[in-house]
Order: C-alpha cells, then structure tokens, then sequence
C-alpha cells in the first residue's frame, strides 16, 4: 500500500531540518573531476555503429539529387537513411496536438526549410567512414530565395507568445499617459538571434530490442521526451527507457527531442545494429532551438516627480516558416515598473530558420535589455539617479495583474548590491569618469526578475529497516546541481542524515520529475521528494504510535518529529526510536510513500510570483579604439528559500556571465543572400571566456516566501541574465555617453 | 576507397596501447571510440572550445587536432591518469571544492588546462590564471571559481 500526500501540504511533523541550506559539494563532483561521468556520447554498446548527418547547405528549396552510391561505396559506409529507405514513422512528423509538441524534420520529404536542416544519414563502422560518406553525398538543390531578417517577410500578430501568453496586453490607456506625461522617452532596440551552444552537442546512442529501446540521450524532460518517441513509433512509453544522468548543459535546447536525436533512433532501426549519432557543432545551428531576433521599441512618459505615466513595449520577433515559437519579449514590461497604463504588444515574421525555442531566460532576456535600457533613458531624461527612479516606480503589487507579490525583497536587493558596489558616488552625467590608464569607465544597473514557476513532478520514498533512505525520480541534472539540492531535500524529508540517503535520478523509470527548466525544477521536484518524504514518516509514525510497545505510542500523528533516523515525540523529546526498531518490530523490511509537486491553484491566482534582483555593472571603455571590457559586476538576488548556497552562487555568476555575454558577445550572423549562417562555431560566434570576466559577485539576500510552495523554493537558474544584460549596456552608456541600441554592442557603434 | 592502416604505439597514462588506426583518426576519437577512454570530451572538433585538452609530453595539447599517429612515442596523459592510488590530483580536489563547474562537460578539458598552466608558471595572480585558462570554453559561467580553483591549487602544488 502507498500512500500519496497532495500537493503543497504541509507536513504533519516539524523536521528539524539540517541538509537544507548547507553548502554542500556536488555529490556528482567527484565523477566529474575524475572524468567518470558518464555523458550520452560515452556509451558504447556492442556492435554499436556511427552516425553522422548530412545536412542542408541551403536555407529553402528541394534536394534535387544525393550521391547515395558513392557514400555507400566508401569503405566502412554501412548505409545511407534517406527519404526513400527511412523506416516509417507511427506520427506525421508535421503533426502539432498542442503547443509543447515541436515539429521535427524526420527525413519526411526532399523539402529544406532551414540551412542544417537533416537531409539524409550516414551509417559506417567507424566516425571517420560515416563522416566521410556524409561529405560524399554531394546534393544537388533546387534553392529558393531564403527569407531573412526581421523585415524579410510579411509580418502579422501571433496568436500567443512563448508559453500561451496573450500576443497583446493593456491596462489603462498607454496614449493617455504619455500625452499627460511632463518627459517622454522613445527607443528602438535590436537583439539577435542566439544560439544555446552547451558544451555538450547533442548526442543520443540507441539499441532497439524488438520494441523496445534503450536510449542514452541529454534530456531536460525525460518523461516528455519518452511519450514523443512512443507517438513517432507507436509503441508504449514504458518500452522506452531513456537515461540522462549527466546533462552537458542544456539552456533549453534539450527541453524537447530533436530531430537529429529521433533520427539516430531510425538509424538504429534501419540497419539493425545499435547506433550513436552526435551532432556536430555546426549541426547545433539549426534543428535543436535558438533564442530569435528581436526589435523591440519601447514608449515612457514620465511625471514631473519621474514617476511613470505610461509604459508602452512592442516586439517584433520571428518564428519558422512551419512551426510556432514566439519569443515572449515584451512581457517582461508586464512585472517590473509600477504604471497606471502599461501596453505589451508582438508581431512576427516568418524566416527559413529553425524553429526557435525556449533559451534561458526565454523573453525575460531579451526583454529585460530593452526594458532596463529604456528605464535607464528614462531616468537620465528625468534628470534622476537611475536607482532612485528606480526606487520612484517600485512596483507594490504587480503592475500588470494588480495581485500581491508572494514576496519581494528586491529593495533589499537594491541596497545590498548598490553598497557593494559603490553606487552613490557616481556622477550623474556620462563619459565623466577615467581610470588611472585614461579608460573611459561607466557605472550602470539593471532590475532582475523572473517568474517563479512551478510544473508536475512525483516521487518515490522508501524506509528500509537497515535505517536507510530512498528517494526517486527522474530529475534531470543540466548543471544546475539536481544530485546535491534533491539529496539534501530528500534528506530533510525523510528525516535521515544525507549519507543514510541514496538518491536516484537521471532515468526515465523513475517517477516523473517534470521538466528541468523555467528555473522550476527545484521548487517542483523538491515538493515532489519533500511530499514524498512526509508521505513515508506519516506512514512510519502510525506504525509506531499504534503500538504499545512503542515509546511513542499514543503520541498521535501530529506530535512527532522525525530526525536522524529517529522519531521522537514533540512533546517529550527524550523518548523515541530509530526507524529501524519500528520497522523490525512491525516485521518489515521497508515501507513506502509517495508525493506530487505542482503549483497551488488557489495562490497562484491570488499571487503574483516572481524572483527579483538587482545588478550593477562596471565597464571600461578604450576612448581610441571603443574596446569595451566589463571590470565589475556586482548581483543581489532574493529568490526564496536557498537550498545550496554554494550551487545558487554558481547559478548566479553563470547567468550574470550570460547577461555580458548578451550585451557584449553572442550574435549568430546570418548571410542576406544565402540565409546560411555564417558563424556557426564557436570561434566566431563569441561566448565568453575566462579573460571576459574579471570580477563577479553575487550576493544572496534572505527570502521567506510562505506562498510559492511549502519549501519556500523560487528559482534561481535563469534571473542572473536579466538585470545583468542591461546593466552592463546602461553601463557603456555611462562611459561613452553612446546609447547602445543594438547587440550585441559593437565597436563601430561607440566610434560612429 | 580502400582502407588504409597504419599501426600505432600509444603511451596513455602509463599504459601501453598498440592499435591499428586508419592515418585520419584523431587523437580525441582514438582516446574515446577505440580505447574508451571517455572522460576527455568533444565539444567542438575543431580546437575552438579546450574541452579535448590532453597533456602530451606534458604539454597542454587539443586532442582534437591531433592525429593519433603524430604522438607515437610520446606520453599522453588524460583526466584518467591525473589521479594517484585513488587520491584526487590538488587540482582535480579545488575544482571540487571551489564548485568550478556545473555541468560538468568542459570540466576534463578545465582541469588537464589548469594543471599546464600551473606547471608553466602562469598561475601567478588571477588576472594572468584568466588569460592563460581562456583557451577552454565554459558555457555555464564557472569562470569565477575556476579562478579561484587554480589559485587554490597553485599555492598547494607549489607549497
């Protein structure tokens, strides 16, 4: 028998818990340092094959002709999966039947709709047979125009944006505001098109056993990645076993299957054998998501006291020719700025692209530049402190929705890290401040924020009569450090020391642990191993205090306290017994429960949930040559209940360093003509190396939240993007007295 | 085509390896798909990202541009052989305890890079750890605590 808590319940004894908020080390580091870790592309079963795509060199059109007998010609080639010989699929490819259900080019017909699209497989003994047949498929195209650029097609409002938001958004009249307004302010700002690019490429090795497969593969949503594969080939879930316990990085881009990852499981199938397909780097620029373009304007009016009269953000963002992902950018004016109007709008274009997709801070980051940016113009155009306006158009409840904020201690935030940092002796006007070698040096901030959500997740928690612990399910760990803060969860919620507890994940026959994204993961797989936990001690406690022979008898539910492999009574904590002697005493080797996270209805509508930060930015600028180097970074985040201070710490400085990244590096270029993108590796398309990031500090500022969930969990792997992204463009500004209105920011823009 | 093959003597980590190897293969393909030595990674196979980084010869070299047949009769030494009786290299144990890294995967290549770079003396002050660790790309961000690891770790290497 199990038994299931429901969700957000609080549990039915107080745990005096001790692995919650330690900063511990990575359980999985050792394996990591030692090179152990086992990643997808590691394993290799028996009579395992190799196989590598072919992809498009063209951005639209037809394969007119491939080469087939010549790659099967080469030595080692032991076939060639086109569209002709593809194993049939159970699901149209092109079938959506919701909005998480991504359409996947499967080698379906001879049409290119993006460059690196998939166009055939190579199978071969060896990589370097399977690389080499690749190259010797030599296609012919019948190539289209390609559609390229935010204007390079028809434009037209989408009927959501990102995860179902409304594509258009008010409150009050935008137009009556700024007309009322003493100073206006309007700006366009550009961002690119971005590419998640995890060190990782994705990879997956497939062996079929009849109908079943087994499949090693990096998988941010184990359980959604099986039921697509079930549906593409028609057999059940639970014939498909997946593991994924070391993630490469993620960001987003392994959210959902792939095309590439589908098609190795069809390679396997063709030829019979087991078989590992890795993308190469410059197959990542294409079929596995990337973060659109945007352009975005925003409108402020602003009242004599610099108060805002009217916030007014559009975007134009773009999607593929034949599937729907809407980057939700303008929606990050919906949370942050207090004003009696505030307008959000999209439209989009269609381009011969990959379709986009979910990447960290998915419309929060695009947004949040603009938003911060157009804030910072705000409050120069008001004469203001930009924290000071800032603090002038504090957000009380949520701007957009009205609803209290569950918590929000960002003007703690504020304080902290404007200390830190320095902030009050900076001079109000730009291009004021030198270094000692005659640098132009800039101060600028930004406000962080981003939602804290919460998915499905369940778990499994056992008791064994030896004294040790049990906790299961499928969470997936990306980098984010799953194995510690789960453990250290698990370990509270089952009321043992973290060393009595084995801790299982990464594997899709586990309890669905939901997806690892959203920054959500921690809050709803940790209620799902938290219920879980209470789940097995409130079975554990009926146990003892129903029997008389226990110390705890009669003591009844409610006045129990589990801790350290022990039960004691809440009011007379000199008598209890371990775990072990009430489960040897009952005749049982273990007892089980089980527990579900998910968000709570009833505070979901009457909260507004958000994490919040703030970031301050110190660049220097050579005044000749306009080389910008970003000197000091300086985040305060509040973000809930901290489960690991050590791992938050490194979630902060890892989006903070994304956040310069955006204002300073990544851009994937696309050439106008061809529709090919002509940086795609990662020596010309820039991500930050060590010599990019002199100094870092993220401060973690105490939160009790008693609403998000029973744990108190917000989210921390996303926010450090936001706020750091615009702080480090207001700060350019500042040195320079050059508005950045494109990025990434360009040498040429500050020298024009 | 006809397969052509060449034999390779291989020292990797002490080991003795000899191997049949078309002239193609990579040192970083030899390491991972013939002798299963899986903890260097491929991030980019085109010596743009630092995560194949091995030591030949003691020297910090990417795997990935080197043929298997160019370190015949040379040393090789991967993340596997930088551990001693099962004790964590002081490296390998200020990675860990500095958290300077999260996913994990550029993290063979980090560390192979880190201990050249304290070997070579250039694990002086931070700011000259960045410049000599930039070769090695970390998509997370651990760039802070891999500072501060390699600090951690010079000071006892050289102690």
């Amino acid at each position: 028998m199990t038994l299931e808590l429901s969700l957000n319940q609080q549990p039915a004894h107080a745990r005096q818990g001790s692995s919650i908020g330690q900063p511990l080390t990575r359980r999985d580091g050792f394996l990591k340092v030692t090179g152990a870790a086992r990643y997808a592309a590691d394993n290799h079963p028996p009579g395992m094959l190799y196989a590598v795509l072919a992809v498009s060199s063209i951005a639209r059109g037809r394969v007119a002709a491939l080469d087939v007998e010549a790659a099967k010609a080469h030595h080692g080639v032991v076939e060639v999966m086109t569209p002709k010989n593809r194993p049939a699929l159970a699901a149209d490819p092109d079938a959506k039947d919701h909005p998480f259900m991504f359409r996947l080019d499967l080698l379906q017909n001879d049409q290119v709709r993006y460059p690196n699209q998939s166009i055939a497989v190579v199978i071969a003994e060896t990589l370097e047979a399977a690389t080499e047949g690749a190259a010797l498929l030599s296609p012919r195209y019948e190539s289209l125009p390609a559609r390229v650029g935010l204007d390079g097609a028809e434009s037209f409002v989408p009927r959501g944006v990102g995860i179902g938001s409304p594509a258009v958004h008010h409150k009050g009249d935008v137009e009556v505001g700024l007309k009322s307004a003493k100073t206006r302010i309007e700006a366009t700002y550009e961002t690119p098109a971005q590419y998640h690019n995890a060190m990782e490429p994705h990879a997956i090795v497939v062996a079929w056993d009849g109908d079943r497969l087994s499949i090693d593969t990096p998988s941010q949503g184990l359980a959604m990645a099986q039921g697509r594969i079930a549906g593409l080939f028609g057999i059940a879930p639970e014939n498909i076993h997946i593991r994924s316990p070391f993630l490469g990085g993620g960001f987003g881009s392994k959210g959902m299957i792939s095309g590439p990852q589908v098609l190795g499981i069809l390679a396997a199938r063709l030829v019979g054998r087991p078989v590992k397909l890795v993308l190469r780097r410059e197959q990542m620029y294409g079929p596995v998501g990337h973060r659109a373009p945007t352009r975005q304007t925003l409108r402020m009016g602003m009242d004599g006291e610099g108060r805002l009269t009217a916030i007014d953000h559009h975007a134009r963002t773009a999607s593929s020719t034949f599937d729907d992902f809407f980057e939700p950018a303008a929606d990050a004016s919906h949370t942050l700025y207090a004003s009696p109007a505030i307008a959000t709008s999209h439209d989009a274009v269609r381009l011969d692209t990959g379709t986009p997709l979910f990447m960290r801070a998915p419309g929060e980051a695009t947004g949040s530049i603009a938003l911060e940016s157009a804030i910072d113009e705000a409050a120069h155009a008001c004469g203001m402190d930009p924290l000071e306006f800032r603090l002038r158009n504090y957000a009380e409840v949520e701007p957009m929705t009205g609803k209290p904020f569950s918590s929000k201690a960002l003007r703690e935030c504020y304080r902290q890290a404007a200390e830190t940092f320095g902030w009050a002796s900076r001079p109000l006007q730009p291009r004021l401040m030198r270094d000692a070698d005659g640098f132009l040096t800039g101060w600028g901030m930004g406000t962080a924020t981003f939602p804290a959500i919460m998915f499905q997740a369940e778990a499994h928690a056992v008791l064994r009569a030896d004294g040790s612990g049990l906790m299961e399910t499928g969470a997936q760990d990306m980098g984010q450090g799953a194995w510690t803060a789960f453990a250290q969860i698990a370990a509270d919620g089952l009321g043992l020391d973290i060393d009595r507890v084995e801790f299982r994940a990464g594997s899709s026959d586990l309890p669905n642990a939901g997806i690892a994204g959203g920054s959500g993961h921690t809050a709803t797989a940790g209620m799902a191993i938290h219920n879980a936990g209470a789940a097995v001690i409130a079975r554990l406690a009926d146990l003892a205090t129903g029997n008389e022979a226990s110390p705890l008898f009669g003591a009844g539910n409610e006045g129990v306290l589990a801790r350290g492999g022990r039960l004691y009574r809440r009011d007379d904590e000199s008598r209890g017994e371990s775990y072990a002697e009430i489960l040897t005493r009952a005749g049982l080797t273990e007892i089980e429960g089980h527990g579900k996270g998910a968000p709570d209805p009833a505070s979901q509508e009457t909260y507004a949930k958000h994490a919040h930060g703030a970031v301050f930015a110190e660049v220097k600028v050579d005044p000749d040559f306009g080389q910008i180097r970003v000197t000091r970074l300086v985040g305060a985040f509040a973000a809930g209940r901290v489960i690991n201070p050590r791992l938050v710490r490194s979630q902060y400085y890892g989006g903070m360093i994304w956040g310069i990244s955006f204002a300073l590096h990544e851009e994937a270029i696309t050439d106008r003509r061809s529709g090919r993108i002509q940086n795609a590796n990662l020596a010309e398309y820039h991500v930050p190396v060590n010599a990019d990031v002199p100094s870092v500090e993220a401060l973690l500022v105490h939160e009790d939240d008693p609403y998000v969930n029973a744990l108190g969990i917000k989210g921390v792997g996303e926010i450090g993007i936001t706020g750091t992204a615009g702080a480090v463009a207001n700060a350019v500004w500042h040195a320079t007295g050059v508005r950045p209105r494109r990025f990434p920011i360009r040498i040429e823009d500050l020298l024009g | 085509m006809t397969r052509t093959t060449v034999p390779v003597h291989l020292d990797i980590n002490g080991d003795h390896h000899e191997l049949q190897l078309e002239p193609r293969v990579t040192l970083l393909d030899a390491l991972r798909d013939r002798l299963g030595l899986t903890g260097t990674k491929k991030g980019c196979d085109h010596g743009q990202c630092g995560a194949c980084t091995v030591h030949v010869d003691g020297e910090r070299v990417l795997a990935c541009l080197t043929l298997a047949a160019q370190v015949e009769g040379r040393t090789v030494t991967t993340i596997e052989g930088l551990a001693r009786e099962g004790e964590m290299h002081p490296v390998q144990a200020a990675f860990l305890e500095q958290d300077a890294f999260q996913c994990g995967y550029c993290t063979p290549g980090q560390i192979m890079s880190a201990v050249a770079c304290i070997r070579e003396g250039h694990a002086g002050s931070d700011e000259e750890i960045r410049e000599y660790m930039a070769g090695n790309l970390c998509r997370c961000g651990a760039y802070p605590h891999i500072v501060a690891a390699v600090r951690q770790a010079a000071l006892e290497v050289q102690s």
